[in-house]
């Protein structure tokens, strides 16, 4: 998709200024952060778990190679065929390719964020060939042209009114003043329409959780039971899954799946998790002829080996952002592109190249909470730092960030000067401040004091009440 | 260069091995990873551990003595949900001969055209650690059943109620073949479909069923 992250501090002063978001996202702090605890606490072997899912994707990613090979002779091998696309355009194409040999004209869709990087719908609705996205937020920001605001729940920001305007917008052929009051009545009226559409459909699109190795086997994990019915209705079904989601073993992907519900939702396990391999096999009374299976790099294969590799260990399960307190202010559509939140921020640099992104590695205080809860233990504070460093390096940092770090640098080489003129400007600002202790507004710092006080420094440095308590340097 | 071998050229001369182990090994092997200790318990303990587990998930559950006792079962539910007695069924040879229309339900076997309000499926094994029911794909047990209809009946033998996931797969690796062990589809089930994508409201009933009910059958003996 096209992406607007060039524009993100247009985007961020947006986002802040939106209402509606801001109730959606306190809604979300309160929600999945406390479940994802709960859901924590109640598995003692969690922590222990989390380090396996991390050795897992270490050692795949050390062999990816010869998975990827594996996992594509038992899809052959199974009926199925395994396509490679170098980029997203050689993927669409391939896509295409398939369903117009289907002479498809309507494609049923699971939420796929590999599905948002292709931009799928677009190219097929600019092929003649009409896609329709099956999980119920995915559904609902379709109809309104919108990207994904979340990775698991992509209509998070909307409010049911905002849900009701879009049905009676699109839902053609039913009564314009119908009671749309209700979150039920939304679903109900979506199941029934999407009902047909499933039935309807000549292909079936999915994303892919994960890819067995040692099976050719694809995983799909969702609550609704949409990807079972995208994958098992039509007659043709098409799976798009970047490199990195491959696994050894069923047992590899059982130790990802004990992290991955909890991590994301706090469910001890998603209701419906499938193991799909190959075309229904000759007996079977249900599923599809075809099994296609596209494998898109889009710079992936380069991020093997380098500094970034960590974060091709990710499996898409949202606790960074629902932890993140950068996300918890700006929202999704805000960095610009398909991802978002703290894994956005390093993967999104890596696969639309760090100048158009340049200000998403900033924009976090290196919290490190989004690391506390990653269940596959990715660096990315760490990562984040790697980016600034590399910015630098390029001279893509601006003016003034330059300039500072360097009078910066300046006076932490100078510890005896810093120390002399720390403690002037301590005294000073102190006596500046008066009785109240603090400043309403200060030259040069009225991005802070815009929105609130500055407190004034009390008392003495941290260093120099350390030598008085004669601590040890 | 085509595709294929560019990617996989790319990845080859990038990767960092670590050398721990061999992936042709690990494929071979299949080695567990940590299992939650909590499953590992006496028959009874499982049994127990997957009805308070599949209760979390919103699922019901009846225990019946022996497979006679399902066609009564299932009316008693479909009753008392308010629901027409029909319900299409798995063509499974533990239902083959039961007597659907002395307990006044019209049974009609085979896989559902999207239009069933009930479905009743055979499931393989269920898992007590979470309470997940595991239904394979197959010309017994299609695969419509599970997501078709809007009341989901599963008959579950209590025999085979395991402890964790990780027994399913050992069980499926025993009794295929090496070469293709997996059926097109292995469904692990946890509790009915749903959906929190309106304002973050749980709600049941997404596009796939929205009641799970269990059957969980003692052995005939």
């Amino acid at each position: 998709m096209e992406s607007t992250t060039r524009a993100f501090n247009d985007n961020v002063r947006r986002a802040i200024g939106d209402a509606g978001l801001r109730r959606s996202l306190d809604k979300l702090g309160h929600g999945f952060p406390v479940k994802r605890r709960l859901a924590a606490e109640r598995l003692p072997e969690f922590e222990t778990l989390r380090d396996e899912a991390r050795d897992i994707k270490n050692h795949v990613l050390a062999n990816l190679d010869t998975y990827l090979a594996a996992f594509e002779a038992k899809v052959t091998e199974t009926g199925g065929q395994v396509h490679w696309a170098r980029d997203a355009a050689e993927a669409r194409d391939i896509i295409l390719a398939v369903c117009r040999d289907a002479s498809a004209r309507t494609v049923t869709k699971s939420k796929s964020m590999i599905g948002e990087e292709l931009a799928i719908n677009d190219h097929l609705e600019a092929h003649g060939i009409q896609p329709i996205e099956t999980d119920l937020g995915e559904y609902i920001i379709q109809l309104r042209h919108e990207p994904p605001a979340h990775i698991l729940a992509p209509a998070i920001h909307l409010s049911k009114e905002q849900v009701a305007d879009t049905f009676r917008a699109s839902h053609d052929g039913l009564p314009r003043d119908r009671d749309l009051e209700a979150p039920e009545t939304l679903l109900k009226e979506a199941r029934a329409i999407l009902r047909e559409k499933f039935l309807a459909a000549d292909v079936g699109l999915t994303g892919a959780n994960m890819l067995v190795a040692e099976t050719g086997s694809i995983v799909l994990v969702t609550n609704e039971g949409n990807a079972d019915l995208t994958q098992t209705l039509p007659r043709v079904q098409v799976v798009m899954a970047s490199l990195e989601k491959v696994v050894p073993t069923l047992e590899d992907a059982t130790t990802l799946l004990r992290v991955l519900a909890r991590s994301a939702t706090g469910q001890e396990q998603s209701v419906y998790t499938t193991f799909t391999t190959g075309p229904k096999r000759a007996e079977d009374p249900d599923g599809p002829d075809a099994f296609h299976v596209v494998l898109l790099d889009n710079g992936r294969s380069g991020m093997v080996g380098g500094d970034f590799q960590d974060m091709l260990r990710c499996i898409r399960c949202g606790a960074c952002l629902n932890h993140c307190p950068v996300y918890a202010t700006i929202g999704g559509h805000a960095y610009g592109w398909v991802y978002s939140g703290p894994m956005g921020k390093v993967l999104i640099p890596n696969l639309i190249g760090m100048e158009t992104a340049k200000d998403l590695p900033n924009a976090s205080s290196l919290c490190g909470r989004c690391e506390e809860v990653c269940p596959m233990r990715i660096p990315l504070p760490r990562m984040l730092r790697d980016w600034r460093r590399r910015q630098f390096a390029a001279g893509q940092t601006g003016i003034i960030a330059r300039w500072a770090l360097k009078s910066w640098a300046f006076w932490a080489r100078r510890p005896g000067l810093y120390h002399f003129f720390a403690d002037i400007k301590m005294r000073s600002l102190a006596a500046a401040a008066g009785r109240r202790g603090r400043f309403r507004s200060m030259v040069m710092a009225g991005g802070w004091t815009g929105s609130r006080d500055l407190p004034a420094p009390q008392g003495r440095t941290f260093q120099a009440q350390w030598d008085a308590r004669g601590g040890k340097r | 260069m085509n595709a294929r071998d560019e990617i996989l050229g790319r990845l080859r001369r990038n990767a960092r091995r670590d050398g721990a182990q061999e992936p042709a090994a690990r494929l071979a092997a299949h080695p567990r990873g940590t299992v939650p200790a909590r499953s590992a318990l006496d028959h009874d303990g499982r049994v127990a551990l997957f009805m308070a587990e599949a209760g979390r998930v919103d699922a019901t559950v009846a225990r019946l003595n022996g497979t006679a006792a399902i066609p009564a079962a299932v009316a008693r539910y479909l009753e008392d949900a308010g629901l027409a007695p029909a319900l299409r069924t798995a063509p499974h040879p533990l239902l083959a001969g039961l007597d659907w229309a002395g307990a006044g339900l019209d049974a009609r076997p085979g896989a559902s055209d999207g239009h069933d309000v009930a479905g009743l499926n055979v499931a393989i094994a269920g898992v007590a650690e979470t309470g997940t029911l595991v239904l394979a794909s197959g010309p017994e047990t299609p695969t419509t059943l599970n997501f078709l209809p809007d009341a989901d009946l599963v008959v579950l033998r209590e025999a085979d109620i395991v402890g964790a996931y990780e027994d399913v797969w050992d069980r499926l690796r025993a009794a295929g073949e090496d070469a293709g062990f997996m059926p097109r589809n292995i469904n692990w089930v946890t509790g009915p479909s749903r959906t929190a994508d309106i304002e973050q409201t749980l709600l049941l009933g997404a596009h796939g069923p929205r009641s799970l009910h269990i059957l969980l059958v003692r052995d005939d003996g």
